[in-house]
């Protein structure tokens, strides 16, 4: 009795997390006919796909939007802010975690607080920066921007990282003779490569992510990334391409959402301001 | 006498070297925009020119005899508090189920992390979709399943619209929140639970007499990034709703948004998005003493 309660509740969970993304999958291969059946007809059931499954949709993304070229704009964008995150907040991470001492703490928990002003407060003043340095509609202000919200949060990743790495093997080369400096540049970065690749996935799904500084700042329909061109450019005047539309939500989600099961683990002992061990 | 030690060997200078990159790029882009947000507040700015005067309080004076602006400021509050309240309920009920061991579990929580994964926009258009006048789903399941006679136009009627805003807001956060509080429950200490059972405390009691209490800072924290995703966000009203019908769904980012880069007045859009600062600073300060709080208990 107690486990039919427990599989009905897990199951409800499941329903009302995953009810939208069942919802693409069936608007994303169904024929027209099938899907603009208006819900006050109770006879025909939107649940199921009542006519065969098609591609049309699919082939209309690919074939006649600017979807490929959204990813390969995202793409870019996430390796340059990815490089950025890494060669800054890194290094900041390791310097708080291991050579600023007691201050270093209190200077991460400071730079961790910036991760909370929001880029609904910032975009306006961004507005005029990024227009006084001549990149409006470009993707180079989303490359300059983005790392605002990345450095802050992965600095004191990888600061909460370095507290699990024990200190034993960088003491250990500096007994052997290396400068503090070569235990830096040569031993560390073998030690850190797993918060290193949380630093990664974190910069890359905060790319996939970002709405808001995207909207304010890109304009053409060639320079969007995946999550601003599919709800604003694939919707022409009122005419709405679900089949589409859905399409690419799905497509844009299920890779990002298996990565970010992998290491949601990482996030959190992050958000949680080592309030739990993890 | 101690040799005079390189640069190679000097903790400080390389701790400031190192951190001095991540720290110019937070003063620069954060520190510097987040000051230039309150200025331009003061200010008569507008998109397209680069000069400026001095407004003094004409920007805010001009937003707060605004009814529309009042209603975006109420707006936010009302879809914030409404939806951290269905979070917190969803999310200790969740991690209930969660930490039990059960078959497909990995699926189960694979499903349940869904929304916290996909971004923001796209699940604000494929709830959209859900909620069209013509063909929701939801009002096909209620009118079949007999408990809908009229018809729900959900992002037509502002009523509906709020309440339609507040339920996807709760289904974007609550799984975040749920996996904050199964961290917490992996974490809280076994002899207190032990005890409680020896004692003969039953689900019940334990839950709210003995873990809720515990579990408290934990779900504090999960409230309070809650709040913040949810008052400064931008994306899910202006796709669900663009702030209609009729201005009347608008919150502070979106009518911010509408007013300072659509409408091209820089000064009364940055005016608005500053009344977001009660919001963070409320969460800054409790979060702090939170912080502080787990400090002293864990030593």
């Amino acid at each position: 009795m107690k486990r039919v309660a427990l599989y009905a509740a897990a199951l409800g969970f499941m329903a009302f997390a995953g009810f939208p993304f069942y919802w693409m999958l069936i608007t994303a291969f169904k024929q027209n006919r099938d899907l603009y059946v208006g819900a006050f007809d109770t006879r025909h059931v939107p649940w199921i796909f009542n006519d065969p499954p098609t591609l049309e949709h699919v082939r209309l993304l690919f074939g006649q939007t600017d979807f490929l070229r959204w990813i390969a704009n995202t793409l870019i964008v996430v390796v340059a802010v990815v490089v950025i995150t890494v060669a800054v907040a890194v290094p900041a991470g390791y310097s708080l975690a291991r050579l600023t001492g007691r201050w270093g703490e209190r200077l991460g928990i400071g730079i961790f607080f910036t991760y909370l002003i929001p880029p609904t407060l910032l975009f306006i003043p961004f507005a005029r920066l990024v227009a006084l340095l001549g990149l409006q509609n470009s993707l180079g202000a989303l490359i300059l921007i983005y790392p605002t919200i990345t450095i802050p949060f992965c600095t004191w990743l990888v600061m909460g990282f370095l507290r699990s790495v024990p200190w034993d093997i960088e003491e250990q080369a500096m007994i052997d003779g290396y400068s503090r400096l070569a235990v830096i540049v040569k031993v560390v970065p073998r030690l850190i490569v797993p918060g290193i690749l949380t630093v990664v996935v974190f910069s890359f799904t905060l790319v996939l992510q970002e709405f808001v500084y995207a909207l304010t700042f890109i304009s053409s329909v060639d320079r969007m990334t995946v999550s601003l061109g599919v709800p604003i450019a694939l919707v022409r005047g009122d005419v709405y391409h679900w089949g589409a539309l859905m399409a690419a939500a799905l497509f844009t989600s299920i890779p990002l959402a298996i990565v970010y099961n992998l290491f949601i683990d990482r996030f959190i002992q992050g958000f949680t301001l080592g309030a739990v061990k993890g | 006498m101690i040799p005079p030690r390189s640069f190679a060997d000097r903790e400080d200078l390389l701790g400031v070297a190192m951190l001095a990159p991540a720290l110019g790029y937070v003063l620069l882009l954060v520190g510097v925009p987040f000051v230039l947000a309150i200025v331009l507040s003061f200010s008569t700015a507008t998109a397209g020119s680069l000069s400026f005067g001095w407004a003094g309080f004409a920007n805010y004076a001009a937003i707060l005899s605004d009814p529309i602006f009042r209603r975006a400021l109420g707006n936010t509050a009302i879809v914030t508090i409404g939806s951290q309240v269905l979070v917190v309920v969803l999310a200790t009920a969740a991690a209930q189920v969660f930490r039990a061991a059960f078959h497909g579990k990995r699926t189960a929580r694979f499903v349940l992390l869904l929304p916290w994964a996909v971004p923001v926009s796209l699940a604000a258009i494929a709830w959209t979709w859900i909620f069209d006048s013509t063909f929701s789903v939801i009002n096909w399941t209620l009118k079949v399943g007999g408990l809908l006679h009229g018809w729900l136009y959900w992002l037509g009627d502002p009523a509906l619209a709020l309440v339609a805003i507040i339920i996807v807001q709760a289904w974007r956060i609550f799984p975040f929140a749920t996996v904050i509080v199964l961290a917490g429950l992996a974490s809280l200490p076994q002899d207190v639970m032990e005890a409680a059972i020896v004692d003969g405390a039953g689900f019940w009691r334990r839950l709210f007499y003995v873990e809720l209490p515990l579990l408290l800072p934990v779900v504090a924290v999960a409230v309070l990034f809650g709040v913040v995703y949810t008052a400064t966000d931008l994306g899910v009203v202006y796709i669900l709703t663009g702030g209609g019908p009729a201005n009347t769904t608008h919150v502070l980012p979106t009518l911010a948004f509408q007013r300072g880069i659509q409408g091209a007045d820089l000064g009364q859009g940055a005016a608005i998005a500053v009344f977001l600062l009660p919001f963070l600073i409320v969460v800054a300060t409790l979060m702090l003493r939170l912080a502080r709080h787990t400090e002293v208990g864990s030593t």
